[in-house]
């Protein structure tokens, strides 16, 4: 069975075997010179001096990763205390993409499910209506929903022409605007991959366990979940992980006291603080958490990969 | 080497392996001209990887390829005289029935009209000269398999190579294409190699037949030889039905074999060269070659009782338990109830065969 | 109805939970479109349907400086999506055609990097690497951070359609005497095309809609869309960004459902 597939698959798919290196030579030209030098020089300029209003002095320092842990008081030279500022805007992304994954998988998972259970003519036509938004620029997307959110916005007028509520809510600069905003940002990323999953579910198996006396809701958590886990957990990481970074959810509807690491990171180049080598640090950290999260992921993907056979 | 120019395609010592499988292992074949010979055997045998070496999307690890005299298996497909019809017909879909058969006469060299005025006598020659302006999936299975024919024949190729090309057929469709594939052949004078894993298609169409196995040629002989001389139990248990059976060779006498089967009971057969006094081996009896009787009729008779009946339409096939040996299949016809009875489940009676029915068989 | 109650696959509320979800999709950008036509000089009073916030983009105070950057947004889109597509199918080919190699899975790894590094962290990356090489930042710094982050996008529904064509089409085509490079051209290009094209469309709309990177890599002055809009929106929402948003969303959505009608005609069949 094995060299079967062995044969097949290189029997299929090498026509252009012998034009390979030249094929790929430019994406792999491209990609290194704009992407994988950057993140190396990002890397590089995180350990350099910072100059005073942006760029670098060509001087190795540990200060930006120190400054991003640590308080040395007003001139440096205070014994070192956790500093917590930095610490607590990292902390604070965490907690949003958090919400915003778990409002994304709580409204995502029946949607993805409900989808998928459509007739085969119907399920694209749903995935095209889910995904469109996604491909509305963010920031026309973050600034409706903004406008939507407003004191005086359509939705509280809504809400009091009806009568549910006599005085605006205030809803953005809160921490649950970012989190509405992120989740409407990244909604897609979690409906696809649990649609997929539920897709290739063989539904027989939710039958048998009907047969075998389990309830609905019980085949739905000891049967069906355990087997579109992998699809779950990817959708989950493909919100959490851009939802980390995010700058113009929390910028737009956030407002200053609910900073996140991506306005943290964007203060340091284009705002006042200018400190270079502290905003690649603060980039490095949040790249290398995300790696961790991928890598992670990954080892889950090929662990459940393996069980499925 | 007289007869090289009557040699189509020559196989010699041709060894595949990917990486530690070996796929094919020292085939050595000749196919002669005008012929039509297929490769037959299970999935995994290495018959498509043969065929695909000759066509030149394999690449030879080992051995050598003669196309009429010429060294091929170092050229690229496209510059090799053979053309395949592919297992799924591979029809261009993006291109009309007409351009599908110009294709290789334009790749040639051909100007575009000569192609395509050639590609439509091609088409004419299967029937679908109507249907040139279509697109392939306009087309039903079975003309989608001809328009795959006439593309392979359009640039006359010296050998048409043809990859399971009934596989996705229906039955009945398959035997009338069985048919027709045979009158192409006959009409064109184009040696034909065909891959098939349908014994019953093999022994319709060809001229001559290599069973393979496990990467390895196991007998090589006409339709008529190879079912009824099977050389090992391979071909014996892959050609058809068998009573396969382990007996001990007792005595050889005269060019006949006398063997021993379980339970006291003996038959004769003709002897077989390499299978000496003492041998345990199997001999193979092929079910419509039995026949049952109250009576012992023949010299090789065998007691028996009724186990079953089974009606599979043209046949009864009657399962037999020798006492103290093994069962016996034995088919009998559906027209020949007049002739030969059928016996009740539970009654006793005799097998009969003559005397060249059993085989015996190297392991 | 009473036959719901047996059919294993369906849940109460999935139902509302997906329409709400529709819902909360859509809303925003159906009151945007809604209110970008208010005649009303103030965002939330409805004083009528009008085009005027539609004139103003065009004629108003504003509109040179919109004018420019869409200008600037649809060059870097357009050639950004056409060298990150050429780029991608060729990778695509060697990737899918090329048989086993050793380099396979972190030739993917580079191509898929600009969709796993955080858009944030890419833009200081770029923004950090255009600075040390002493590339002067303008609109060939946006160009060139486009066409890096546009090949996965182009790269990924190109390799899917790829893989699921058959290779025996090639082989047919070099069966019947086609060199490779007229088996790619005559046979394995036409039928890759819808790929090619939905890859292309989405390639042009990330560019198109790319803020985070382009804020980070322009020049001082070089302004495209969103830049411009995000610049505005700084100041407060005001009804001609609601226009211009209007407008922009509809190229998204028009490009989306032709890459959608495109991918969806399978000509292999």
């Amino acid at each position: 069975m094995a060299a079967g597939a062995a044969s097949g698959g290189s029997a299929t798919t090498d026509t252009y075997k012998e034009a390979r290196t030249w094929l790929l030579l430019p994406a792999w030209v491209t990609l290194s010179i704009l992407v994988l030098a950057p993140v190396i020089m990002m890397l590089i300029y995180s350990f350099l001096t910072k100059e005073f209003r942006g760029g670098v002095i060509w001087e190795f320092s540990l200060a930006a990763y120190d400054q991003f842990f640590f308080d040395r008081g007003l001139f440096g030279d205070d014994p070192p205390k956790i500093e917590w500022t930095y610490v607590t805007i990292f902390w604070r992304s965490i907690w949003q993409a958090g919400a915003a994954t778990l409002l994304s998988l709580v409204i995502g998972f029946p949607t993805a499910y409900f989808i998928a259970t459509r007739s085969e003519n119907m399920r694209p036509v749903w995935v095209f209506l889910i995904t469109i938004p996604y491909w509305v620029n963010l920031l026309i997307r973050t600034v409706s929903m903004k406008f939507l959110l407003r004191d005086q916005g359509p939705l509280n007028d809504f809400l009091m022409s009806i009568g549910l509520i006599d005085s605006p809510l205030h809803i953005v600069n809160t921490n649950f605007a970012v989190q509405l905003g992120l989740f409407y940002s990244y909604l897609p990323f979690m409906v696809l991959p649990i649609y997929a999953a539920v897709e290739r579910y063989n539904f027989a198996l939710s039958e048998a366990a009907a047969d075998l006396y389990a309830s609905k809701w019980t085949t739905l958590r000891r049967v069906l979940l355990p087997a579109i886990k992998p699809g779950v957990f990817a959708g989950c990481i493909l919100v959490f992980v851009p939802s980390m970074g995010s700058f113009l959810a929390p910028d737009l509807l956030g407002g200053a006291k609910n900073f996140m690491i991506g306005s943290l990171i964007e203060e340091q180049f284009k705002g006042n603080a200018g400190n270079w080598p502290f905003g690649a640090a603060a980039s490095m950290i949040l790249l290398s958490m995300v790696l961790i999260i991928l890598m992670f992921s990954a080892r889950q993907q090929a662990k459940a990969d393996k069980a499925g056979g | 080497m007289s007869d090289t120019e009557n040699i189509a395609i020559d196989v010699r010592d041709a060894v595949k392996r990917y990486g530690d499988f070996t796929a094919l292992k020292k085939i050595s074949l000749s196919i002669m001209d005008n012929e039509f010979f297929t490769l037959l055997g299970p999935s995994g045998c290495g018959k498509t990887t043969l065929l695909r070496m000759i066509a030149g999307f394999e690449a030879v690890t080992e051995g050598a390829i003669y196309l009429y005299g010429d060294e091929i298996e170092n050229l690229p497909p496209n510059k090799r005289p053979v053309n395949t019809v592919f297992q799924n017909y591979a029809l261009f879909p993006h291109m009309n029935i007409l351009d599908n058969v110009a294709f290789g006469l334009e790749m040639r060299g051909t100007s575009k009209s000569d192609a395509r005025k050639k590609a439509g006598e091609m088409l004419e020659l299967v029937q679908l000269g109507q249907f040139s302006a279509r697109k392939p999936s306009q087309l039903s299975g079975g003309q989608q398999q001809r328009v795959a024919l006439a593309r392979a024949l359009a640039p006359q190729p010296k050998v048409l190579l043809l990859d399971e090309p009934l596989s996705a057929l229906d039955l009945k469709l398959r035997k009338a294409m069985q048919l027709e594939l045979k009158h192409l052949q006959r009409e064109t004078g184009i040696t034909f190699i065909f891959v098939t894993h349908d014994q019953e298609e093999a022994l319709t169409m060809s001229d001559r037949i290599a069973v393979m196995s496990a990467g390895e040629m196991q007998q090589l002989g006409a339709p008529t030889d190879i079912y009824e001389r099977p050389h090992n139990m391979f071909v014996a248990d892959f050609i058809g039905e068998t009573n396969l059976l382990e007996v001990s060779v007792d005595g050889i006498e005269s060019g006949r074999a006398t063997c021993h089967l379980g339970g006291g009971h003996e038959l004769t057969c003709n002897a077989v060269e390499g299978i000496g006094l003492g041998s345990k081996v199997h001999m193979s009896i092929r079910p419509e070659r039995l026949y049952m009787s109250d009576t012992p009729v023949e010299s090789e008779s065998l007691k028996g009782r009724i186990k079953e009946n089974i009606f599979v339409g043209t046949d009864i096939t009657t399962i037999v338990d020798l006492q103290d040996g093994p069962d016996f299949i034995v088919r009998t016809s559906n027209s020949d109830r007049g002739n030969k009875r059928i016996f009740e489940p539970g009654s006793e009676m005799y097998v009969n065969m003559e005397l060249g029915a059993g085989r015996l068989l190297v392991d | 109805m009473t036959s719901k109650q047996f059919d294993i696959k369906t849940y109460t509320g999935f139902k509302g939970i997906t329409l709400l979800c529709l819902v909360i999709l859509y809303a925003p950008l159906v009151v945007v479109t809604i209110y970008s036509f208010n005649a009303s000089q103030s965002l939330t009073n409805w004083e009528g349907v009008s085009l005027r916030w539609y004139a103003d983009v065009f004629t108003g105070p504003e509109s040179a400086k919109f004018k420019t950057a869409a200008k600037n947004s649809f060059i870097i889109a357009i050639i950004a999506a056409t060298t990150a597509t050429t780029i991608a199918t060729l990778a695509a080919t060697g990737m899918v055609r090329g048989g086993k190699f050793r380099f396979r899975t972190v030739s993917f790894g580079l191509i898929s990097l600009p969709l796993m590094v955080p858009e944030i962290v890419l833009a200081v990356a770029t923004l950090i690497f255009f600075n040390s090489i002493g590339f002067e930042r303008g609109l060939l710094t946006i160009l060139l951070a486009h066409i890096a982050f546009c090949i996965p996008f182009a790269y990924l529904p190109i390799s899917a359609r790829m893989q699921g064509i058959e290779d025996s089409y090639e082989q047919a085509a070099l069966d019947l005497y086609a060199t490779k490079r007229q088996a790619f051209t005559k046979i394995l290009l036409p039928l890759m095309m819808p790929g090619i094209i939905s890859g292309f469309l989405l390639a042009f709309i990330v560019s198109l809609d790319d803020f985070i990177i382009t804020n980070f890599v322009k020049g001082a002055g070089v302004e495209t869309l969103p830049t411009a809009i995000f610049g505005s929106v700084k100041q407060g929402i005001k009804p001609n960004i609601m226009a211009i948003s209007t407008m922009l969303l509809s190229v998204s959505i028009v490009m989306v459902t032709i890459s959608y009608f495109v991918s969806k005609s399978d000509n292999t069949k």
